[in-house]
């Protein structure tokens, strides 16, 4: 496939100004240019649903209530926006999204004037830098009230999803009782003796309802993968494992945002990346899903399309989950047993591969020839959903 | 210990100095009538810039989730624990039933007696630069 004829720059805008000084700064400045460059094309906010900042997209896109499929926050320094032309072409070729938003705003010398204005020295800006440099509304409006990061955010979703649904902290530990016997199988996991529902519900509370063992571990980790064109995979020394199917989406950066805590931008990533790949949750041999936390997972099951909205709780008790059963899930012990090194979904990828190549020793899930890896980024903040193939899954 | 305080913005020094008189403003569009949380320099709804405004919150709210921190989430919050963090949907203050959703604590109750669905109503607690920090308790 080319990129040839398969995208279009459909509206422009800048502002510049004679003296050199603008007199909107940041996030409102910014705003203008979103304002100006769609009234230039003719689209309308509802319309974008990808977004390129070399800050923060994800900070971006919930500054204007955006639900990206399609995020970049790729920094190359002055030519990342010819980069992310690139990225966004090839994302609407693909069929990744529709209509991607590329903004950007920097103006050393309006900030400086202003925060002189304002009685300082003009050196800093006020306000907390975000982990990327830009605004950190975070520091403001959820820092002071003390959440435990991660944990407090996940709590936060499990309380919602409780008393929305109905869930138990037993169907919670459930997921972990059943990833600990994957782990078992695992000699290289953290964590391997076995596990009980009752050893989850009597460790410390940590975040109610989430207990010490519904979190995921802290462990050192590390990992790569390579991925090149299927033609040459074909010629290499282990069996190819395809990408049928990919999708990203998100929806906030702070847990307060979260449209409902109930459902996450896995609702829209997975859908979307198993029609890409023309696979239903059925089809799936192996679930690698980024379980940071037991509701993490749970969350997966329904927003993945394995059950109805609402049904995950009585969906791990349904269904097994574990060595075994009907729906294999994180089957090297996952985040919660196996390692944790605070970015997970590196493991998910390496986990899926061994599986479909067959060289997962006790814990191999026979005849395997599709696979998922679903990762989940912040605080059930941004989904990313693959859907990975053996040569007989093509 | 004094807590984490916040830190204002240009945008958010109306909410903030509104606290020293224990007011709880919510940010308003008036171009297209939506309630903003957090407050912001346009719109996300309709992008306007220009009709942006304040309005009184009642301090009526409901919780919307709720967690109970049995450790602290940095050494400020050391004597506090267990606390609760809870979402609470707070009065947006048009004049209808519309709320915005806001982090906060609940106060003065015993941490575990908070669920989702309660009502609640806003207190304050003193910052050290006379501004206050909106709280919650139970409603009575």
């Amino acid at each position: 496939m080319t990129l040839r004829g398969k995208a279009a720059v459909v509206g422009v805008t800048d502002a510049v100004s004679p003296t050199g000084e603008l007199e909107l700064t940041g996030r409102a400045l910014e705003a203008q240019m979103v304002r100006e460059v769609l009234d230039d094309a003719g689209l309308t906010l509802a319309d974008i649903d990808g977004v390129c900042h070399h800050q923060s997209s994800i900070q971006f896109a919930e500054f204007l209530g955006i639900t990206a499929r399609f995020t970049d926050s790729t920094m190359t320094g002055g030519s990342v926006f010819e980069v992310y032309l690139e990225h966004a072409a090839s994302a609407i070729a693909a069929g990744v999204a529709e209509c991607i938003l590329v903004v950007f705003a920097q103006t050393p010398r309006a900030s400086r004037t202003a925060a002189k204005r304002r009685g300082g020295s003009g050196e800093m800006p006020r306000g907390r830098p975000g982990m990327w440099g830009g605004p950190n509304p975070m520091m403001e409006w959820e820092v002071p009230y003390g959440l435990q990061g991660p944990v407090g955010g996940y709590a936060l979703s499990a309380s919602r999803h409780m008393a929305q649904y109905g869930t138990t902290p037993e169907q919670l530990a459930t997921i972990a009782v059943k990833t600990r016997e994957w782990a078992s199988l695992n000699p290289r996991a953290k964590s391997r003796d076995p596990l009980t529902v009752d050893d989850v519900l009597a460790s410390d509370m940590i975040a109610s309802p989430l207990h010490k063992l519904d979190c995921c571990l802290v462990t050192d980790g590390a990992g790569a993968f390579i991925v090149t064109t299927a033609e040459r995979a074909r010629d290499l020394r282990k069996p190819p494992v395809y990408v049928l199917g990919a999708a990203t989406a998100h929806s906030h950066m702070m847990i307060s945002q979260m449209p409902d805590l109930g459902t996450t931008p896995g609702s829209i990533s997975g859908p979307k990346a198993f029609e890409m790949a023309g696979v239903k949750p059925g089809d799936v041999d192996v679930l690698m899903g980024y379980d940071s936390f037991t509701i993490t997972q749970l969350l997966h099951f329904e927003d993945l399309g394995f059950c109805a909205k609402g049904e995950g709780g009585p969906f791990v008790e349904s269904t097994n989950i574990g060595p075994g059963g009907e729906l294999p899930t994180n089957t090297n012990g996952g985040g919660l047993s196996y390692t944790h090194p605070g970015m997970y979904g590196m493991f998910l990828v390496v986990e899926a591969v061994r599986q479909l190549r067959g060289e997962a020793d006790a814990r191999q899930v026979p005849d395997a020839s599709i696979a998922v890896a679903h990762g989940s980024g912040m605080v059930l903040s941004c989904m990313s959903t693959a859907v990975l193939g053996t040569e007989a899954a093509l | 210990m004094a807590r984490i305080e916040p830190e204002a913005t240009e945008v958010t020094d109306a909410f903030w100095d509104a606290t020293r008189e224990q007011r709880y403003l919510v940010q308003w569009c008036g171009a297209c009538g939506t309630p903003i949380f957090y407050p912001r320099e346009v719109c996300p709804q309709c992008l306007s810039a220009d009709a942006l405004e304040w309005r009184e919150s009642s301090g009526a709210g409901t919780v919307y989730a709720v967690s109970v921190q049995h450790r602290p989430a940095n050494p400020t919050m050391v004597d506090r624990v267990p606390y609760v963090v809870a979402l609470v949907e707070v009065d947006a203050g048009g004049g209808q039933a519309q709320t915005v959703r806001v982090m906060s604590n609940v106060v003065n109750c015993e941490p575990e007696s908070v669920h989702v669905g309660d009502a609640v109503a806003l207190t304050w607690e003193p910052l050290s630069d006379g501004r206050n920090l909106p709280q919650f308790e139970p409603a009575t």
